[in-house]
């Protein structure tokens, strides 16, 4: 599986919070959500974002609460990946359990600038930036947790697996 | 190469010889849990997957602790919920109030967690059971819906920090100050993802309910898990609470280690965390004069029965300080009852202090001793965040359960030494 994307680059510990603000958690409708994505860290990412496009930021992505609204939000919004050094684990899970793929990798981290174009093979783990032509490499996922995002979540996954 | 003890324990619920840190795997669960608050939404999920029935309704435990007795028509609802669900799934393990406890000391005492078992619960604090040589972790709720449909879990494997322990921690000096003194020193992310793994011959001088209280805060340091080696204490006390069988797995001699800290324990001092996070440490000298509202004592990580001695000693025949609230609040029914037994309720209600029901109560700002804007309490609970325990604007300190008690007698933070 191949995406390909424009990136929206962010710094360190990008908490729940700012991918979605607590005042929009009174719905858990994903579009609704997605409307308020990043909103109080980038205030023009909803406008902007187009399907595919790819977040990368640094480390301690998605630290504080332990809203699932977080993910959702970011896959409803159009995010076909999201990168970064590191996760807080509880929005590591909660990103595979929704559906949402993400990868981490130090170097695509470092060095990917925001508004690169940048492709990546998830069976592979391979990151190009099509801008820089540089490659990176992430751990791919492994196969159960590839059938997850492939079942849309960790719901339908176990729908389907019962 | 070798595994850690939180690999191998891992690799065996997996099914394979070897795991690495970075690996993801599937794993067995011996055990899925949830509370009033985290098991609706999961409820939903799992009605979601379509699933109708758990996978094995003697390894799913619920235990509304939270806003129980019921706070107020919502949490009502939201354990009517909960009880519904447990009578038609047939669960075991639901504990109504009268038998509940607050969940992490509940389910030790009733000998539903050993030593090797894989532990997932919709709370935070899961990883408290880690004090009995078992993997244990806090996850979300559609984790916990996964769970018990499926009975498996997938994990990332963890590196892990070992801390090795050496020497004897002085009297006042409990788990909870060594836990912190650790947090303080490798900050609040600092064990992200990984395993704390406490090993070295000097934590076999300390109590299991000190190693439950330093488990219980391995998530205050962003840790995966925290998970004790295994002593004949710990193995006296599984015989004691629990048929189940247990098993052991100490870590390789070659494991590999991201970090390896060496901890005395005699040089530890009893410890506060000052508002608003659990690193912000202070030892008992550098505290200054901290004028304070309320204390707890109590919650998942102090609401034991050595806690309750350590505050009973202290208490014993004196009076709490004037215009000062003390709560104190027991993890479980039992530990109630031997509080009446052994004459520790009697001393607590003559100085002058609250002696609750077990709930979490007051530590996550529920019921039972919220704050007014500007107040300050000392409390052996495990957040200080902002909001915790009521208004944004109050305080929380953290301390064990001898600094708490020393502080009720005098109104201000206090060194039980000088008591
Ligand atoms: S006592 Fe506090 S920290 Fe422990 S489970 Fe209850 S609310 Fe959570």
């Amino acid at each position: 599986m191949i995406t390909k994307g424009k990136v929206f680059k962010y710094g360190n510990n990008v908490d729940t919070d700012v991918i979605i603000p607590a005042r929009y958690l009174n719905t858990s409708d994903p579009d609704e959500l997605a409307k308020h994505c990043m909103e109080d860290i980038d205030k023009d990412f909803a406008k902007k974002v187009q399907e595919g496009d790819i977040i990368v930021a640094n480390k301690n992505f998605g630290c504080g609460s332990s809203r699932e609204h977080a993910p959702i939000a970011i896959k409803a919004s159009g995010i076909s990946c999201v990168i970064a050094s590191t996760y807080a684990r509880i929005f590591y899970r909660n990103a595979f359990n929704t559906g949402l793929p993400i990868l981490e990798c130090q170097e695509a981290s470092e060095k990917i600038k925001n508004g690169d174009e940048v492709e990546i093979n998830f069976i592979t783990g391979e990151i190009k930036n099509i801008t820089s032509n540089e490659v990176y490499h992430a751990q791919p996922f492994p196969e159960f947790i590839q059938k997850v995002i492939d079942s849309d979540g960790l719901v339908n996954y176990v729908k389907s697996n019962l | 190469m070798g595994m850690t003890m939180t690999q191998k324990i891992l690799a065996a619920h997996a099914g394979l010889k070897e795991v690495k840190a970075g690996q993801f795997i599937e794993a067995e669960l011996d055990i899925v849990l949830g509370n009033d608050v985290t098991t609706p939404v999961a409820i939903k999920e799992f009605k979601k997957m379509g699933a109708t029935s758990v996978y094995d309704k003697n390894k799913v435990v619920i235990v509304p602790d939270h806003f129980t007795p019921n706070k107020d028509i919502k949490a009502a609802e939201q354990c009517k919920m909960v009880r519904e669900f447990s009578v038609d799934m047939d669960i075991e393990n639901y504990f109504e109030v009268g038998q509940m406890g607050i969940e992490h000391c509940l389910l030790p005492e009733k000998g539903l967690v050993v030593a090797g078992d894989v532990i997932i619960g919709a709370d935070s604090h899961t990883c408290t059971y880690g004090a009995l040589g078992a993997f244990s972790t806090g996850i979300g709720s559609t984790d916990m819906a996964a769970g018990m449909a499926r009975g498996k879990a997938w994990f990332k494997v963890p590196g892990a920090i070992k801390f090795e322990l050496v020497g004897k921690p002085k009297k006042w000096v409990s788990g909870k100050d060594i836990i912190l003194h650790i947090i303080g020193m490798i900050g609040v992310d600092g064990a992200l993802y990984k395993s704390m793994e406490f090993v070295g011959e000097g934590f076999e001088n300390l109590s299991m309910d000190d190693r439950f209280a330093m488990a219980n805060m391995a998530i205050e340091a962003g840790a995966k898990n925290g998970i004790f080696m295994v002593d004949e204490k710990t193995i006296k006390y599984i015989k004691a609470h629990s048929k189940k069988e247990y098993s052991l797995y100490n870590p390789d001699k070659d494991a590999e280690y991201d970090e390896t800290y060496v901890i005395d324990l005699s040089t530890i001092r009893p410890t506060v965390a000052f508002p608003h996070l659990p690193d912000n440490t202070r030892t008992i000298d550098e505290v200054g004069e901290v004028k304070i509202d309320q204390v707890v004592i109590g919650s998942c990580t102090n609401g034991r029965m050595e806690d309750m001695r350590i505050a009973a000693e202290i208490l014993k025949d004196k009076k709490v300080a004037k215009n000062l609230r003390v709560i104190i609040f027991p993890g479980t029914q039992n530990i109630y009852l031997q509080c009446i037994k052994e004459g520790i309720a009697e001393i607590f209600v003559k100085a002058g202090a609250v002696f609750s029901t077990p709930t979490c109560g007051p530590c996550l700002g529920g019921h039972m001793g919220i704050l007014a804007p500007g107040e300050r309490a000392i409390a052996t609970t495990n957040r200080n965040f902002v909001g915790r325990m009521g208004h944004p604007e109050s305080e929380v300190y953290l301390s064990g359960p001898a600094v708490a008690a020393a502080s009720a007698l005098t109104g201000y933070i206090t060194n039980p030494e000088k008591i």
